[in-house]
């Protein structure tokens, strides 16, 4: 499969990076390079095999229904750019 | 003998016995930083007043008689772990001056220990990297050098780059680093000094800035690899916080290494032996598996047959769960910020992301997005688990027949800066032998074993069973005794 | 005859789907040790998980997972005993980590049904296609700065349950019977509190239309639908708007829409329209969810007696019509108020008597039987039986002209009817307005006493503050002490009775301290079946709009 500029610009704007034209084409070359050296995965039968996500427990461990965190708004606010107050701040969005 | 010179056992000792105190150890230490990171590029905090008044309070613990396991000993933390009310970065300008207000797991346990934090560490960029260069603070120079060419500057690996030169410098007495497909085990091995990426689960990833949560292991360097043993049982253990911890006891790793090779079956996996790898690599393989047939292991031949297929499985796998895990970083609650004027949301998000991303990251949020998206997902993402799943399968096999697997940690020995630069997958083909525990959730550990013709180090990797760090412990240090290890940096304090 | 929206070309059929967001109750959020309490100050129920910080890791939380199976099992559905997290990615200014945890390809709860009753007297199953368990997002606020939106992250990973229907609705009667059907078996369940208004439950609502005959054409979904009656209304008008396009020969596009509830028509929901790649995958920091088949039986084994059960144990034991059981079962408190009632008495006077007089009296002081008797969650039955007991041993004896209020029940229903320290209060309005008008048209029969039952609706709190100097507070006491009295009040339907003590109160004696974030716009109560509707909560009286009459 080989990417085109459009959906290295529609890949870019689902990823949220700006990207200028000299970019894309930059990036389109780079990631054309890559998928086709993954490509290589398509030869390898994989009919009826479980596919694997994670390498660690089988299964989730539960935890209590306890109030144990929350109550520090200050910190949760300290490293933001622009605090608002008692929030975070954003240009106006449209809905 | 100068106080950095010594390893990490070897301090301990030291300090119990009251040779040296825990303040002089560590200005010890910070001295040596002052005076070679500039050069190297090692840290980028240090945390020189933080430092010392850990060290005061340790000699006082030491003093009422309380000293932890790692009471006073100074290491360095690999800049992807949260480190509260200190500066972490990942490597990256889009976490700006970001002073987490929490501790990471790991590092907590270690600082539980005794330890003394001298500073954080370089790394490629929210870890993401074999040279080191892709870092937002610089790249990190190997301490080592090329006999025919010392000016030509050479990368320490990565993406614990700053960890391993660091420690190989001698600018801690260890560190701690992660490895999401390599990220120890090979700037150990560029850097000359052991590194040991646990059993998924092994070590919480609490606090630890995500790069592919399923790959993502933290794991110490050290200069020796029962130092490593010592700071592994610091760093270890179960972790109600991270839903992946695993819940199992942590044995006395350095306990282990000094157990005997003798009836241990080491497999040699015939798929590590690759086309155009250098000579030298091949020799020191068949070395160190001399070298356990003499301490008693036999040696045999096995087969990893979907070993070739490692590396295009991580790139799938790694990059989609970074391109979710680095969505975050979005300018909005801690972090770079760029605005523009009358700018929407998305502008503040796609500006402050384009700004705040390396090249590298930004190819994989590309590559782990496209992968994900609609219409390719079981292409490649699918596709990619299932491999994967066959990788893991051909370990359960191989593990039914042998005890530990031993590789060459890295196809070459430590490149140039600029070298390798050009074309990314050149670049990824440095993790080809150790992205395979990765995958499978295993522990892998590279151990340092001989020079090449350049007078370059070269590692050795041993792979064990999940959970069974303690053989690859007992191996590791049966190829380090035989090795005999004894060459040192060009660039190092005290030298 | 099946309900139609007649056209130009004809008679249309509607297909309508829901997908409900049900806030489940429990004390943390989902992945996070944060509290869920709706109402606290601006980001003071935040974790660093919650912001989505560098390195936070995501940690179940059982009770959430256990209110889940309750659901399902409420649901007659089939529970997973494997499931699986996944993480649903798009970039939104209230989404901290730039995905929502949810269940996409393995969900908790699988198939099930719901039954639901329609105004003619006919039911209808309702197929259930899943139900899965997925985090809440973070609330924007648009109105406080000219040029910025605020978020607030107190919502965020609070625990939501989806339940997607199966396109089985043809009407907006059959909408909104459904969502009234499913709120009162997660009411009767205790999985969610069923508040609309405080954004508890959500629906989207897929809407198609067709001719007879058809097969389904386009849908389109009207997002977040907030009250039972928006989503009648929110049927009907995308359905007539999709009909036009289809008559001036035009074609539905599939998309995502919202409900303008001051217009009542939906319109195109731009911001949604370009992340509508989720990159859904399973989440790395989450091993699947695996579930001990004993544990799912001894949930089931603990599950209380649901509403059709009830319903038809009501018809069988006490001899009630269907339409008075059905009446009676829509409210788990009322049902349970009931039952004390009934214990020991003839089961359908009580059910007139509960049905005719106690719910005239609620309803004209905007009362809930959880008020009034301590039975709702947070006041287990601190009054039920004993308070119920008297009144109705007056209206037994004497029939429902007996006298009901005689002081010495009156003291009784004052000591015993006090709810626990806590118990949120609530600010009513006076009894002017629409909300009389039900009273007034009844009033020839129903008499209620101000004051009547003053003491016993009165919680602490009010106590305390009607001690601590609100003018007039004893003043109002001994009126209502005396009302008691007043000898020309004998058909006291009880308990009834209008705090007016807290009227006279400053609005902002009730609300909590640092209470900020406006509600969600746009609700308004909805009745949930004839002549009576809940809203038995947590929550803050400063929060909720004013009660409206629905007739």
């Amino acid at each position: 499969m080989s990417l085109d500029t459009a959906t290295v610009r529609r890949i870019a704007s689902l990823a949220r990076i700006r990207m200028g034209e000299e970019e894309v084409g930059r990036m389109q070359a780079e990631l054309n390079g890559i998928l086709g050296w993954i490509e290589q995965l398509q030869a390898v039968p994989t009919e009826g095999v479980e596919p694997m996500a994670g390498a660690g427990a089988v299964a989730l461990r539960l935890r209590e229904d306890v109030v144990t965190d929350g109550g520090i708004r200050e910190a949760v606010l300290a490293n933001a750019p622009d605090p608002e107050g008692e929030y975070f701040g954003v240009p106006k969005v449209v809905e | 003998m100068h106080p950095t010179d010594f390893t990490l056992r070897g301090a301990a000792e030291a300090l119990s016995e009251g040779a040296i105190s825990a303040v002089e150890l560590t200005r010890a230490h910070l001295d040596a930083i002052e005076a070679l990171n500039p050069r190297l590029n090692a840290y980028v905090t240090v945390a020189a007043d933080q430092a010392l008044d850990q060290a005061r309070a340790s000699d006082e613990r030491r003093a009422r008689g309380e000293a932890g396991p790692l009471e006073g000993l100074p290491l360095g933390i690999k800049d992807l772990f949260c480190t509260k009310g200190l500066r972490t970065t990942a490597g990256s300008r889009i976490l700006g001056n970001f002073v987490p207000p929490y501790e990471s797991t790991v590092s907590a346990n270690l600082l539980r220990d005794g330890a003394v934090f001298l500073g954080k560490l370089n790394l490629d960029e929210f870890a993401m990297g074999s040279s080191n260069t892709s870092s937002a603070f610089g790249p990190v120079e190997n301490p080592w050098s090329r006999r025919n060419h010392p000016d030509t500057r050479l990368v320490p690996g990565g993406s614990s780059g700053g960890s391993a030169a660091a420690v190989a410098a001698r600018l801690a007495l260890g560190a701690t680093a992660t490895d999401t497909g390599g990220s120890i085990r090979q700037p150990a091995a560029f850097c000359g000094i052991a590194g040991i990426k646990p059993t998924y689960g092994r070590c919480s990833r609490y606090g630890i800035v995500a790069f592919a949560s399923s790959l993502d292991q933290a794991g110490p360097v050290a200069r020796t690899v029962e130092d490593c043993a010592l700071l592994l049982r610091s760093m270890s253990g179960f972790d109600p916080k991270d839903s992946t911890s695993a819940d199992m006891p942590v044995p006395d790793f350095a306990a282990a290494c000094g157990r005997s090779m003798k009836g241990l079956r080491i497999g040699v996996p015939k798929e590590y032996r690759l086309e155009g790898m250098p000579h030298e690599i091949e020799a020191l393989w068949q070395q160190g598996l001399e070298w356990l047939r003499e301490a008693g292991a036999e040696t045999v031949e096995i087969s990893l047959p979907h070993t070739k297929y490692a590396l295009p499985t991580y790139y799938i796998v790694a990059p989609a769960e970074a391109s979710s895990n680095l969505a975050r970083y979005d300018g909005v609650r801690y972090g770079l910020r760029v605005e523009e004027r009358d700018g929407d949301l998305k502008d503040l998000y796609e500006r402050t992301r384009a700004e705040g991303f390396g090249a590298e990251v930004k190819r994989r949020i590309m590559i782990g997005t496209y992968v994900l998206s609609h219409g390719y997902y079981d292409a490649y993402y699918l596709k990619a688990q299932k491999v994967r799943a066959l990788i893991k399968r051909d370990f359960d096999e191989a593990f039914g027949r042998v005890d530990a697997i031993v590789t060459p940690a890295t196809p070459s020995a430590a490149f140039g800066m600029h070298e390798k630069t050009d074309d990314p997958v050149t670049m990824y083909l440095n993790d080809v032998f150790t992205v395979t525990a990765n995958l499978a959730g295993l522990p892998g550990l590279a151990v340092p074993a001989g020079l090449d013709a350049q007078g370059l180090p070269l590692g050795l990797q041993v792979i064990g069973r999940a959970f069974d760090e303690e053989t690859v412990f007992a191996v590791g240090a049966a190829l380090e005794r035989a090795a005999d290890f004894t060459a040192l940096p060009s660039v190092r304090a005290g030298a | 005859m099946s309900y139609t929206i007649e056209g130009r070309t004809g008679p249309w059929e509607l297909v309508i789907g829901l997908e409900v967001h049900a806030q489940v109750i429990s004390q943390a959020k989902l992945f996070s040790g944060a509290a869920t309490a709706f109402g606290a100050g601006p980001n003071t129920q935040v974790s660093f998980v919650d912001a989505g910080f560098p390195g936070m890791l995501p940690v179940i939380n059982g009770e959430c997972v256990a209110q889940a199976v309750r659901t399902g099992l409420g649901l007659n559905a089939q529970i997973n005993l494997w499931s699986r997290f996944d993480r649903k990615n798009y970039f939104y200014a209230d989404l901290p980590q730039g995905y929502q945890i949810s269940q996409f390809a393995h969900p908790i709860v699988g198939t099930g049904v719901i039954g639901i009753e329609l105004a003619d007297g006919s039911s209808k199953e309702i197929g259930i296609t899943r139900l899965h368990l997925e985090q809440d997002a973070g609330k924007s606020l648009h109105d406080q700065h000219p040029t910025k939106s605020f978020i607030d992250l107190n919502r965020s990973g609070v625990a939501l349950m989806e339940i997607v229907s199966e396109p089985d609705m043809r009407s907006p009667e059959e909408a909104g019977a459904y969502l009234t059907k499913l709120r009162q078996i997660l009411r009767y369940l205790g999985t969610c509190d069923g508040n609309m208004d405080e954004g508890s439950m959500r629906a989207d609502v897929n809407v198609s239309v067709r001719k007879a005959g058809e097969g389904y054409r386009t849908r389109c979904e009207v997002k977040n639908v907030n009250s039972i009656r928006f989503v009648m209304q929110a049927v009907e008008a995308e359905a007539r708007r999709q009909i036009e396009i289809w008559e001036e020969g035009g074609e539905v596009h599939q998309e995502t829409r919202l409900f303008d509830t001051g217009r009542g028509v939906t319109r195109s929901m731009r911001s949604k329209e370009d992340a509508h790649d989720y990159r859904y995958f399973p989440d790395p920091d989450l091993p699947p969810l695996v579930l001990d088949a004993a544990w799912v039986e001894e949930l089931r084994a603990a599950l209380p007696e649901l509403p059709d059960a009830r319903r038809a144990r009501y018809v069988a034991e006490y001899g009630l019509s269907a339409y008075d059981a059905h009446v009676l079962v829509l409210e788990k408190e009322t049902a349970a108020y009931y039952e004390a009632v009934a214990a020991g008495r003839d089961p359908k006077l009580a059910a007139n008597w509960v049905m005719g007089d106690l719910f005239a009296a609620l309803n004209r002081t905007r009362r809930d039987i959880a008020d009034s008797a301590g039975l709702g969650p947070r006041s287990r039955r601190a009054a039920g039986p004993d308070a119920g007991r008297h009144p109705l041993r007056q209206a037994g004896q004497g029939g429902l002209r007996g006298d009901g209020g005689n002081r010495p029940g009156a003291r009784r229903h004052r000591r015993g009817t006090r709810p626990p320290p806590g118990h949120r209060q609530r600010r009513d309005r006076g009894g002017g307005g629409s909300g009389a008008g039900r009273q007034c048209r009844q009033g020839g029969r129903i008499q209620i006493r101000q004051g009547q039952a003053l003491r016993f609706l009165r919680r602490p709190s009010d106590e305390d503050h009607a001690g601590q100097g609100q003018p007039g507070a004893g003043e109002r006491g001994h009126q209502a002490e005396a009302g008691l009295r007043r000898p020309d009040d004998r058909r006291a339907a009880w308990p009834g009775g209008l705090n007016r003590a807290e009227d006279t109160r400053p609005a902002d004696a009730a609300a909590p301290r640092g209470w900020g974030p406006p509600r969600r716009a746009g609700f308004r109560r909805v009745a949930a079946g004839p002549g009576w509707f809940p809203s038995p909560c947590r929550g803050s009286a400063a929060h909720r709009p004013a009660p409206r009459c629905r007739w």
